[in-house]
């Protein structure tokens, strides 16, 4: 019978936890993401892929994009509880217990890993392993709370689906996955950097060192524009790679405009703005951005496909 | 001899159905990993699955 601590105290009492608690665990937003870059990967790469084999390949790479998101949960349950925007996530809840989070974590990237591995090949198994722990150790346990660079090199984690979607197809990793790679790689920071402006108190009060309350305002908003600007660049480098056509290359060059006029509006921010407006925009149209690069490149492999019979 | 009572813990109604809930979903998820198994045992192998020496 499962039993809840509650994180704060040692009393024991019975689990009212439902299936949608566990769920939650994935992080399904974050799922859903992994799950559409990964599909553009594997759409993206030259050769063929069963159809059966590619959908059990997705539910794969997005049970072990979950997966690491529980072991987050797991050993993130302290900060989680004194922060607004994760204080009701079921762990800091007392909806399910932090070793119950650690157990369904671990099991979800066995089975995930091993599924994937066996059904394409370890080439994608291995680096949806190399993933998990990505996310789970060096960023969770280790970066997250030692250094305001913990999301650039932890958005790493955030930026292999892609290029595990190509790698089931393809057997390997190229300079095109690459490129998918850095687009959200580069996307990580001032995304994050955005967020972390406008709930400093919160990220503040958890002690964990983000740009913004180790570097003040002013560094990070400079940051943000540096990192936008190399984003916007390479989001457009698909085009002239061949590995998207000229619709892309349009699109991408005026959200990138667009990307950066929210970046410079966050750059002239006073210091000490209250209602940070151009970050809480950046961060918004940010989430606009990846979505609509993606699914261009998903629109124009797809057409590529119908026209190639 | 007097018989002592083993100590038992009653389940509250809300407890109880998150109890069957959760048994419910975990059946549905093997249901689901098994179907998984099988059909991408087919996908990858075909016919050659059970082309084998006995």
């Amino acid at each position: 019978m499962a039993l809840v601590e509650n994180i704060e105290s040692t009393e024991t009492r019975i689990s009212e936890a439902m299936p949608g608690d566990y769920f939650a665990l994935l992080k399904p937003r974050v799922m859903s993401l992994v799950v559409f870059t990964a599909f553009v990967g594997m759409l993206l790469a030259p050769g063929s892929i069963n159809p059966f084999i590619a959908i059990i390949a997705i539910l794969a790479i997005a049970v072990g994009g979950g997966a690491s998101g529980a072991l987050n949960m797991w050993y993130d349950a302290d900060i989680d509880a004194v922060m607004t925007r994760t204080a009701k996530r079921p762990i800091p809840a007392g909806r399910i217990a932090r070793g119950e989070a650690l157990t369904f974590g671990l099991i979800l990237s066995v089975f995930a890993v091993i599924t994937l591995g066996t059904l394409t090949n370890w080439v994608a198994g291995g680096l949806l392993a190399f993933t998990i722990f990505f996310y789970a150790v060096i960023y969770t346990m280790w970066l997250k709370r030692s250094t305001p660079q913990n999301i650039v090199i932890g958005g790493a984690a955030g930026a292999f689906p892609p290029m595990i979607g190509w790698a089931a197809v393809t057997g390997g990793v190229s300079l095109e996955s690459v490129i998918l790679f850095l687009i959200i790689f580069l996307w990580t920071p001032p995304h994050f950097w955005a967020l972390a402006l406008f709930k400093l108190r919160d990220y503040d009060m958890a002690k964990v060192p983000m740009l913004p309350n180790v570097a003040g305002e002013r560094h990070t908003k400079l940051q943000i524009v540096a990192y936008s600007l190399a984003l916007t660049t390479v989001a457009v480098s698909p085009w002239p790679l061949g590995l998207a056509g000229p619709v892309y290359g349009a699109v991408s060059i005026l959200l990138g405009l667009n990307f950066l006029r929210h970046a410079f509006a966050v750059w002239r921010m006073p210091d000490g703005d209250a209602t940070m407006v151009p970050a809480k925009k950046l961060f918004g149209f940010s989430l606009v951005y990846l979505a609509a690069l993606f699914a261009v490149l998903l629109g124009e492999a797809l057409v590529m496909k119908v026209l190639a019979g | 001899m007097s018989e002592e009572k083993p100590e038992t813990v009653t389940m509250t109604d809300a407890q109880k159905k998150a109890q069957r809930r959760r048994s419910i979903a975990l059946g549905l998820v093997l249901a689901a990993f098994v179907i998984i198994v099988y059909v991408g045992s087919w996908a990858k192998m075909g016919a050659s699955l059970f082309n084998r020496s006995l």
